[in-house]
């Protein structure tokens, strides 16, 4: 890493802009991040010098562009240390990712009893196919509990997981609060059973080093939106044994060897499941936005964020009327609260005309709204372009806000 | 005093505020918190204003050919700007109701006060004022 944090707010045009008066400060991050000079560059750079279709064009065009989406796949192989390049798979998003599995893996192998294990932490999108599936198969869906802090049960996680287990799939960092868990224990204690395990890492690629083979995940998902990259483009991990086990997700274009009015041969991973024209200017701008990241650090950016978080965890919790939703031990920079006797909404407006950008509501994980008997949360949450003084503007705003009513 | 004048006098209230979205909204949570106690029992689903992101709870009675409305929100900047429609809308006849165009809310700029999903439940809320004064004109009119 070798610039300072005015170099880096410089490379994201968005920052800045005043809102309703004030400078902005842009506290939603979790639910996307800006994105690089870089990254807004690629995608009109495509667009006005190599669009054309990839994979099968004849031109000079087509071979460009082709190059320069396989080396997204490339990256994003090194990003999370995959075996090799065809165990990569662009999808539209997390929630395509959880879909596609849960449409080919789960209708190949989950069947009437079997049992699949989610967390009270997930994202409606890690709960929904499931429930589906469950619907459809007669299978039967599992919950870990979590405790007051927003952190998973291991002792009842260690209670459900049984031999019937076929699937775990949880989320590695829970959106609404933050909390970090302990996926290296959920995934061993899950192939000790013979279950596979998917990780949802909408919130934690952008954070955290991820390491699928040190991890030894079967599956994981996430969005490239954030991870400083476009919307509308996700990625799917699988293990190959797994992905060429499973049957297509999609037929069309570009995922077939062979088609006869006889029979269709399926092509080669990772194409088998990129049926159709791929997001392509997105997936080669994706790639700048991983450059940035790797030309950072992750060690920078957790380090950076960390900070971030402890210094307004210090100036928040002396508020009166503060009250924080999840206090795990391991958290990444996200602070989801309430302050009492106020609506997060009322909390949220009267934030942005500061000019901060926060997210209020139930983040959609209202089953974890509900195990705190609450409507939703405020959150707030940092990334790598965030400043301590921005955090001094929270506390002041959050302050007057909490005094009304405290 | 006529829609048009109750209007005029928010305009001018609100045009002091100026731009200040500050203390705008302080403002509307301010004039929320004067709307009379709705009775809990009154606060349930079938009152329930469809295509708010807040609850709002609404219920409308008529006496000497007027029609009063009490409503209430969770929020309190939702229950600031019924307090407003109330304060333009209540107390009148169906036919009052059911013609009042309500220009101030443009006129104060509620619209980027407010936010799109916000001014649709405004939105959502005056329909339903519309709706019930439509139901009593055709039960005063039998």
């Amino acid at each position: 890493m070798s610039l300072n944090i005015q170099e880096i707010r410089a490379l994201f045009p968005v920052l800045h802009q005043e809102v309703n008066g004030k400078p902005l400060i842009y506290f939603d991050n979790a639910a996307t991040t800006q994105k690089p000079i870089s990254v807004i560059d690629a995608l009109s750079a495509y667009y006005k010098n190599d669009n054309s279709n990839i994979h099968r064009g004849a031109h000079a065009l087509a071979d460009r562009a082709t190059r320069y989406y396989e080396n997204t796949r490339t990256l994003l192989q090194q990003f999370l240390n995959a075996r090799e390049e065809a165990e990569i798979i662009f999808t539209k998003g997390t929630t395509e990712g959880i879909n596609l599995v849960a449409s080919t893996f789960g209708r190949k192998f989950i069947n009437k009893g079997d049992e699949i294990i989610i967390s009270t932490l997930e994202h409606h999108s890690n709960i929904v196919p499931w429930q589906m599936l469950c619907e459809e198969k007669g299978a039967i869906l599992k919950i870990i509990p979590i405790n007051e802090a927003g952190e998973l049960d291991m002792q009842a996680f260690r209670g459900l997981i049984s031999p019937s287990t076929k699937l775990v799939s949880i989320v590695h960092v829970s959106n609404a609060l933050g909390t970090i868990n302990p996926v290296e224990e959920i995934i061993e204690l899950s192939h000790q059973v013979g279950a596979k395990v998917l990780l949802d890492g909408a919130q934690s690629t952008s954070h955290l080093e991820v390491d699928v083979q040190a991890l030894g995940c079967d599956f994981l998902v996430f969005s490239a939106h954030k991870l400083y990259g476009p919307t509308g483009l996700g990625v799917l991990y699988g293990k190959r044994d797994l992905l060429d086990s499973m049957p297509p997700y999609q037929g069309g274009g570009e995922m077939i060897k062979e088609v006869t009015f006889a029979k269709t041969t399926y092509n080669e991973l990772p194409f088998k499941f990129e049926a159709g024209t791929p997001n392509i200017g997105d997936v080669i701008a994706f790639g700048k936005a991983l450059e940035f990241i790797n030309h950072i650090g992750k060690k920078y950016i957790k380090a950076h964020e960390d900070e971030l978080l402890a210094y307004a965890n210090d100036s928040l919790s002396q508020i009166k009327g503060f009250n924080p939703v999840g206090t795990a031990k391991d958290k990444i920079s996200v602070i989801s609260f309430n302050i009492n006797g106020m609506h997060p909404f009322d909390v949220g407006m009267m934030l942005d005309a500061n000019g901060i950008a926060v997210r209020t509501g139930h983040h959609c994980t209202q089953p974890l709204m509900q195990r705190f008997g609450i409507e939703g949360t405020v959150r707030a949450s940092f990334s790598v372009y965030n400043t301590k003084s921005e955090i001094d503007s929270l506390v002041a705003s959050v302050s007057k806000i909490a005094k009304l009513k405290n | 005093m006529s829609v048009e004048a109750i209007q005029n006098e928010i305009i001018e209230e609100f045009s002091i505020l100026g731009d200040d979205k500050e203390s705008t909204i302080f403002y509307i949570m301010e004039i929320g918190g004067s709307l009379p106690e709705m009775p809990e029992s009154d606060k349930i689903d079938q009152n329930i204003i469809k295509g708010c992101q807040s609850k709002v709870w609404l219920t409308a009675s008529e006496k000497d050919g007027k029609i009063h409305f009490q409503a209430d929100s969770n929020t309190d900047i939702t229950k600031g700007l019924i307090s407003l429609l109330i304060r333009v809308l209540s107390n009148r006849t169906p036919e009052e109701i059911i013609q009042a165009e309500l220009y101030f809310i443009d006129k104060i700029g509620m619209g980027s006060i407010i936010g799109s999903q916000r001014s649709n439940g405004l939105a959502s809320m005056i329909k339903q004022m519309k709706m019930y004064a439509l139901a009593y004109q055709a039960k005063l009119n039998v």
